[in-house]
């Protein structure tokens, strides 16, 4: 019966999966990034309100989602079949994710 | 016993989407370990495998309609700018819990950090159910793309944990409330 069958060991090389890790990393980075420049800048700011009851949020979330996705999708058709060293693009995308954390906790965004 | 429709979609933002996601939580973290786990004694079926794909997307919807009830239906309430010469602010939050120095935290930290940092959560979790319905249980025999993955979930778990903490507390010292009101029971003489 398939549903008893044992896992095989994976025939795929750990390029897709470290493209969606280093892609999770630089989305959440970006969006780090645009909600703390939108917070510096003004005219950023006031670029950034894609709909205005939800204020410049709804450019900084929009943005970030649309790199998110394009980096995901560009580091994907690079590496899909390719072994990649994971260990480079994995402290990558948790620096990234540390840093993101960081720059949004607003004690720290008050000292830019 | 009645509720405003801006409190019914606080609840189903705050309670229903993103209290459900930070329940399972815990589950998808247990699970992925165990499911790709090279040393567990009785190895996954094929039928927990497919029930830990389904588990996951549903996770991530979970995440994708508590952010987006959260920023676009919530939010607008939330940071509504009463009109001028306005003296009772309780259907303003953001100005009412900017008006007091005992409140005004609750905004310019939990408001402020809970609106970025709750976008964390749908990222990795998609990031996470992308990478398991790709590798399956074949996860496990990639201990460094495992552990990412782990640690993603981990801090999808982190990020909602913080979003909704200051979600409670923001609600719990200045509600989102208005709009018309939704009669749930009527209720009895006493």
């Amino acid at each position: 019966m398939s549903f008893s069958a044992p896992a095989k060991p994976s025939s795929l090389p750990n390029g897709p999966g470290a493209a969606a890790i280093l892609a999770a990393g630089v989305g959440s980075f970006a969006l780090a990034l645009l909600a703390l420049a939108a917070d510096k800048s003004a005219p950023l700011k006031s670029a950034l309100v894609f709909w205005k009851p939800t204020g410049a949020l709804s450019g900084v979330s929009t943005v970030a989602i649309v790199l998110w996705l394009l980096v995901w999708a560009i580091l994907d058709l690079r590496w899909r079949r390719k072994t990649v060293a994971l260990a480079r693009t994995n402290s990558l995308a948790f620096v990234l994710l540390v840093l993101s954390f960081l720059l949004t906790f607003p004690p720290v965004v008050d000292l830019f | 016993m009645e509720i405003t429709a801006r409190s019914l979609w606080t609840l189903i933002h705050g309670m229903g989407f993103g209290a459900l996601f930070l329940l399972a939580c815990s589950g998808a973290l247990v699970e992925l370990y165990r499911v790709t786990a090279g040393s567990a004694p009785a190895p996954a079926t094929l039928a927990q495998e497919r029930f830990l794909k389904v588990y996951l997307l549903s996770m991530a919807a979970l995440a994708w309609a508590a952010v987006l009830t959260g920023a676009y239906v919530v939010y607008p309430w939330y940071r509504a700018v009463p009109p001028p010469g306005t003296a009772d602010l309780a259907l303003f939050p953001q100005r009412l819990l900017l008006a007091h120095p005992a409140t005004s935290g609750w905004h310019s930290m939990g408001m402020e950090w809970k609106e970025h940092v709750a976008w964390f959560a749908p990222i990795s979790i998609t990031m996470a159910a992308a990478v398991f319905i790709r590798y399956g249980r074949g996860l496990g025999s990639h201990k460094q793309l495992r552990a990412a993955v782990l640690g993603f979930v981990a801090a999808s778990f982190l990020a909602a944990g913080i979003a909704g903490f200051f979600g409670a507390m923001i609600d719990k010292y200045a509600p989102v409330q208005g709009g018309p009101a939704i009669q749930i029971t009527n209720g009895g003489e006493k």
